[in-house]
């Protein structure tokens, strides 16, 4: 007991515990074993389907109740089955309340109040702690995770996803829980957000000395911070759900063929990807922004006293000029908050610039106007591809062939392209189920071939890469690869360093918000071939 | 969305009263003119509501930002009275099937003042009133279950998210050939299409939410309050003020003689 906080470090034993959903023929997790010491610090990985989070969400006392999270089916607690035994200090977890704390994977759901401070309260004030003891609580709690310079009543709606999840790190430390469990924290976040979380969860566990349980794909991130990695397999009667447990060096030299095999982002490893062709001449240009400001507001209707006058929204980001060309790869990156996804979707013909012009040059625009944002949506998906952050906003049909088939049927093509496309990116299987259902890696997959099924010459792609395993990730670089020699334009917001490395090109850099604004020179333009100054 | 119901920035008077107390001032009010359509009782108490904007914080072009539907649709209302209402007195315009006259005229403007009336106090309560503190008043006031206020206080949040999201899903679909153009029928199909995927949207945020509030404790018997909700002296006032305009409304209607009890409404 390393504490002085008042925090007793929990301990971890599963006999034979097992867990399937509602609904589902096989159990999520069977027959698992283990035991974890108070103040362990344990990373958790395995493939997809192993029961990683199933049993995080059973640790937290939150499993069986209607909502299984984000893997897993809303279920019904009576079809739900449970087997053998998992205790937190030897009682199970529902009994005691507040012994363990979950952060989950969306920044966006983790904050419960509109008030910086209500937030972090709420979790003590459930547990009941007197009310003189809870606003010091919060204050140390948010120092712990470095947000104690923000006011108590900071609107949360104006932090970032990094600053959310610390929120949500500060409202958990507030209960003064002897088991932090933390689902995929990092994996909608920036590099720099990553850092900002995996720094905060060090510095909480080194004062309070509380029991780690960490969920993530990224183990580079996390192989410092915990002294055991227990990779869990995908449950069976026979086999233990455990496959490999001990120290991490130990377990990623023994099983690091296994763990790329199951494309956990190993220490040191770089997926091998196709290589680019050797650059030709300059493609032909396809789409042209010059002096464009970008902003997702619509404009509105001034009132009666300024005559009923059009007001421009204040742009995130303006004086952007640059150039797409067919066959070259364009990259967006810059901080948080600099209007990248907005700044995409206004060449991706999905928003109306504030102030400047996107056009299509002849090539790619055919017997339609030149400006993109007034075409119509056949028009558009026939020359410009969008693939958004989140698969599900833009599944249309129940069924993931008729998803791929959607925008070909609607264009009069045939299926030519959807039979390259099912193979190429292994989708075959899948064609009678419903994408909802499918993993992230699958979904991830679909959207891009959906998009593609249109022929697009220009695709955008929004964080592509952003929570994929490498296996994933590895496919999807060496196709866009592939798509980029084949004369396709690839115009992509990432903050992958390695994914921009495979597809080559240009980097455009956006300055942060506050320096851009409306009289600041516009963004960097880096490597500037094919890029207009 | 989120911003309108955001009080930051807002240090007037009545932004430091307890919500409770605002709200029962406002019930007052409103239960008083809801029982008589007439003009005086009316008008009287919309003069001392208007009076009362500064105290809120509210200017009128502010109250005309966040309360345009609620007084367009009391203009409306009164318009609609002053035709259909059965006619009374000397005729002032004849257009076939509608008519108005002096009597329903005056029965028009007398329902057109109520509706304002009645509207403008709540929006005066909504622009003082942080939704949080509201909710605690709530709870620990009135003694409402706190699954009930706090579950309805997180969802309210939610609501800022769906316009962002419905904004995003918009394009999103647009990106996969789903147009908001063509006849009505394919335009009511794109948008029943996307709210289809809004309501998918929404059910998960609204899953992930009650996983995050039961991970933190949220729905035991007992809990505590660490913004405990208290009554001030400024409280009495607000009550008798709320009280103070209910009865100089009916005190200038029973005086003026125009007090009409809807329930005894003379035809």
């Amino acid at each position: 007991m390393r504490s002085s906080t008042g925090v007793r470090p929990a301990a971890v034993t599963a006999r034979g515990w097992g867990w399937r959903h509602a609904g589902r023929p096989r159990p999520a997790v069977s027959g698992l074993e283990l035991d974890i010491r108070p103040g362990e610090r344990v990373l958790l990985l395995g493939p997809s389907g192993a029961g990683k989070s199933t049993l995080l969400h059973a640790l937290a006392g939150v499993l069986g109740d209607g909502a299984a999270g984000a893997s897993g089916p809303a279920g019904d607690s009576e079809d739900s089955d449970e087997t053998g035994s998992l205790l937190i200090d030897g009682a199970p977890p529902r009994a005691h309340r507040g012994r363990a704390g979950l952060v989950q994977q969306d920044p966006e759901t983790q904050v419960v109040l509109s008030r910086l401070g209500d937030d972090v309260a709420f979790g003590a004030e459930n547990l009941a702690v007197p009310a003189a003891e809870i606003w010091p609580r919060v204050r140390e709690a948010l120092d712990d995770v470095g947000l104690g310079r923000l006011p108590l009543d900071h609107p949360t709606s104006a932090l970032s996803g990094g600053q959310k999840q610390r929120l949500a790190l500060a409202g958990i430390l507030a209960m003064r829980p002897g088991l932090l469990l933390l689902d995929e924290p990092t994996a909608n976040l920036d590099p720099a957000g990553v850092l900002e979380v995996r720094d905060a969860v060090g510095r909480c566990l080194d004062k309070t000395g509380a029991t780690l349980v960490v969920v993530e794909h990224r183990v580079g991130v996390w192989k410092d911070l915990v002294d055991r990695i227990v990779v869990l397999q995908p449950g069976s009667a026979t086999d233990s759900a455990v496959l490999i447990d001990g120290p991490p060096d130990r377990v990623l030299a023994e099983a690091r063929d296994m763990l790329i095999g199951a494309g956990v982002w190993v220490p040191g490893y770089v997926p091998a990807t196709r290589l680019r062709l050797p650059a030709r001449d300059a493609g032909q240009l396809l789409l042209a922004a010059d002096g464009l400001a970008v902003s997702r507001e619509r404009p509105r209707r001034a009132g009666l006293r300024d005559g009923f006058r059009t007001i421009a929204p204040r742009p995130v980001q303006s004086g952007v000029s640059v150039q797409v060309h067919a066959g070259e790869a364009l990259t967006i990156t810059g901080p948080n908050g600099a209007g990248k996804s907005t700044l995409a979707l206004t060449l991706a013909g999905l928003l109306r610039p504030v102030a400047g012009t996107v056009s299509a040059a002849p090539k790619l625009s055919g017997d339609a106007g030149t400006d993109p944002y007034r075409w119509k949506a056949q028009q558009l998906i026939a020359r410009i591809g969008t693939v958004f952050q989140e698969p599900e906003h833009q599944f249309v049909t129940g069924k993931v062939l008729d998803e791929l088939m959607f925008g070909p049927r609607h264009l009069g093509y045939g299926a030519d392209r959807v039979d390259e496309l099912l193979e190429r990116l292994r989708l075959s299987e899948l064609v009678e189920a419903n994408p909802y259902t499918l993993s992230g890696g699958e979904k991830r997959r679909l959207s891009v071939a959906t998009v593609l099924a249109a022929h697009p010459q220009v695709l955008v792609l929004d964080e592509p890469t952003f929570g994929q395993d490498a296996n994933t990730w590895a496919e999807l670089a060496s196709f866009l690869s592939e798509l980029l020699d084949a004369g396709t334009a690839v115009v992509s917001v990432t903050h992958d360093a390695e994914f921009s490395a495979v597809l080559g090109g240009t980097e455009l850099r956006l300055r942060p918000r506050e320096t851009a604004a409306a009289d600041a020179p516009g963004p960097d333009l880096e490597l500037p071939e094919g890029a207009s100054p | 969305m989120r911003d309108a119901l955001s009080l930051r920035g807002n240090h007037a008077l009545l932004t430091r009263a307890n919500p409770l107390a605002k709200f029962t001032a406002v019930t007052l009010i409103t239960l008083v003119l809801a029982l008589s359509i007439d003009w005086v009782s009316a008008s009287v108490a919309l003069a001392f509501e208007l009076l009362l904007l500064p105290l809120a914080g509210l200017t009128l072009a502010l109250l005309w930002q966040r309360g345009w539907p609620l007084i367009l649709a009391a203009a409306l209302g009164g318009w609609s009275t002053a035709i259909l209402a059965p006619d009374a007195g000397s005729v002032l315009l004849d257009a076939g099937i509608w008519s108005i006259s002096a009597g329903s005229l005056q029965l028009g403007i007398g329902f057109m003042l109520r509706g304002l009336a009645i509207a403008l106090p709540a929006v005066l309560l909504m622009s003082c009133t942080d939704p949080t503190d509201l909710a605690d008043a709530l709870a620990q006031n009135a003694k409402l279950p706190h699954r009930f206020v706090l579950g309805t206080l997180a969802a309210m949040r939610l609501v800022g998210i769906m316009a962002e999201q419905w904004q995003t899903i918009g394009m999103a679909r647009r990106a996969r050939g789903v147009g908001s153009s063509g006849n009505p029928y394919q335009r009511f199909r794109a948008a029943l299409g996307q709210s289809f995927g809004l309501l998918v949207q929404a059910i998960r945020s609204a899953s992930r939410l009650a996983v995050t509030m039961e991970a933190r404790g949220f729905g035991g018997a007992a809990r505590t309050w660490a913004r405990p909700s208290t009554y001030s002296g400024l409280d009495v006032w607000v009550l008798l003020g709320g009280l103070g305009i209910a009865a100089a409304a009916v005190a200038a209607a029973l005086g003026s003689g125009t007090w009409n009890l809807v329930f005894l409404a003379r035809q």
